[in-house]
């Protein structure tokens, strides 16, 4: 089970992940974007991190919802309304609970899913986060009913993300800035679908 | 009269278009949300909600947004209000904020200023 602290204690993982990957991010989108996903990424959990504390003993339901507020307002690009808007489903989901497991979490992945997809009216294969979200959602979906731990659960869901990222090298932008490039979009990795795999990375790894 | 937003990730651009409209439509309320809070390229939640209440009347609003997160920002903010009160147009940013705060200045209600912005999409440059 994980509790409330143990979301925050996450959360603050994510902050410094992205605070990390921060260049690198805005490198990626600089090759084919507008230059700026790990400048928006950081400026939006450098906000979560500030809120944390005064996130503590609050349901998890309400800190994921914070999240994507935060997120909402801060972040400036395209992945403020995703991720906000994934964070808000995702707390939905969970409303009033002070501990989640294994199924929770792939519900609220789901619910993140859907809510990506509602705000951005993508589909994978587009070279969205959709590319690396719907695969490490489906596999990490499989391994809780195969009854894996939380650890191996994750580190599948990771390795799924990574792989979906390798794709997005592979297909051309359909959505977004990138689409503007067509063809000239091939060959790089879609920011977004890296971001998510920075975060579910640190998730696992909290672990 | 129905109030316009012009939303998009720059402030130069959104207030150049601003100053565009006014050459036609001197009376109609116009507000802008133009680039993130600190001065930078890209949209922001609470400027565009602020500058929808800052127009908003009975008679109702309606939203111009360029491209990408203005047009996922807006849809946001939208939640935040009556859906027949505030609406978004589907349309170029320009030739849509022309015809729409002309519209608007016309005493039209928000629907038909709605299809005057988004009746530029089928307009041929030449």
């Amino acid at each position: 089970m994980t509790d409330s602290d143990k979301v925050l204690n996450i959360l603050q993982k994510i902050a410094d992940a992205i605070h990390e990957n921060e260049q690198f991010l805005t490198d990626l989108d600089a090759a084919i974007g507008d230059n700026d996903h790990g400048i928006n990424m950081d400026k939006g959990f450098q906000k979560v991190a500030t809120d944390i504390p005064s996130l503590s003993g609050k349901d998890i339901g309400s800190i994921l919802k914070r999240v994507g507020m935060d997120l909402v307002s801060t972040v400036g690009g395209s992945a403020g309304p995703l991720y906000g808007t994934a964070f808000m489903k995702a707390g939905a989901v969970v409303a009033d609970k002070n501990e989640i497991d294994q199924e929770d979490f792939v519900s609220i992945m789901e619910a993140g899913i859907g809510g990506v997809q509602l705000r951005g009216k993508a589909v994978k294969g587009e070279k969205t986060m959709l590319d690396a979200m719907i695969p490490a959602f489906e596999a990490m979906k499989a391994s809780c009913t195969a009854g894996d731990d939380t650890p191996s659960m994750l580190k599948k869901g990771v390795e799924a993300a990574e792989n979906g990222v390798e794709y997005t090298k592979t297909i051309i932008a359909t959505k977004g800035r990138a689409s503007y490039l067509g063809e000239r979009s091939i060959g790089h990795q879609d920011p977004g679908a890296t971001s998510f795999t920075v975060i579910l990375r640190a998730i696992s790894e909290s672990y | 009269m129905v109030g316009i937003v012009l939303v998009s990730h720059s402030e130069k651009l959104v207030s150049g278009v601003l100053d565009f409209c006014r050459l036609m439509a001197k009376e109609c309320p116009i507000a802008t949300a133009g680039g993130t809070s600190d001065g930078g390229y890209g949209t922001d939640y609470d400027k565009i909600k602020e500058a929808v209440s800052s127009v908003m009347s009975p008679e109702g609003v309606l939203i111009i947004m360029d491209l990408g997160s203005s047009v996922m920002t807006a849809e946001m903010v939208l939640d935040e209000f009556d859906s027949d009160t505030v609406m978004m147009a589907d349309c170029p940013m320009v030739e849509g904020a022309v015809a729409a705060t002309v519209e608007a200045e016309g005493g039209s209600d928000l629907l038909t200023v709605k299809q005057a912005a988004e009746e530029v999409r089928e307009v041929s440059k030449f």
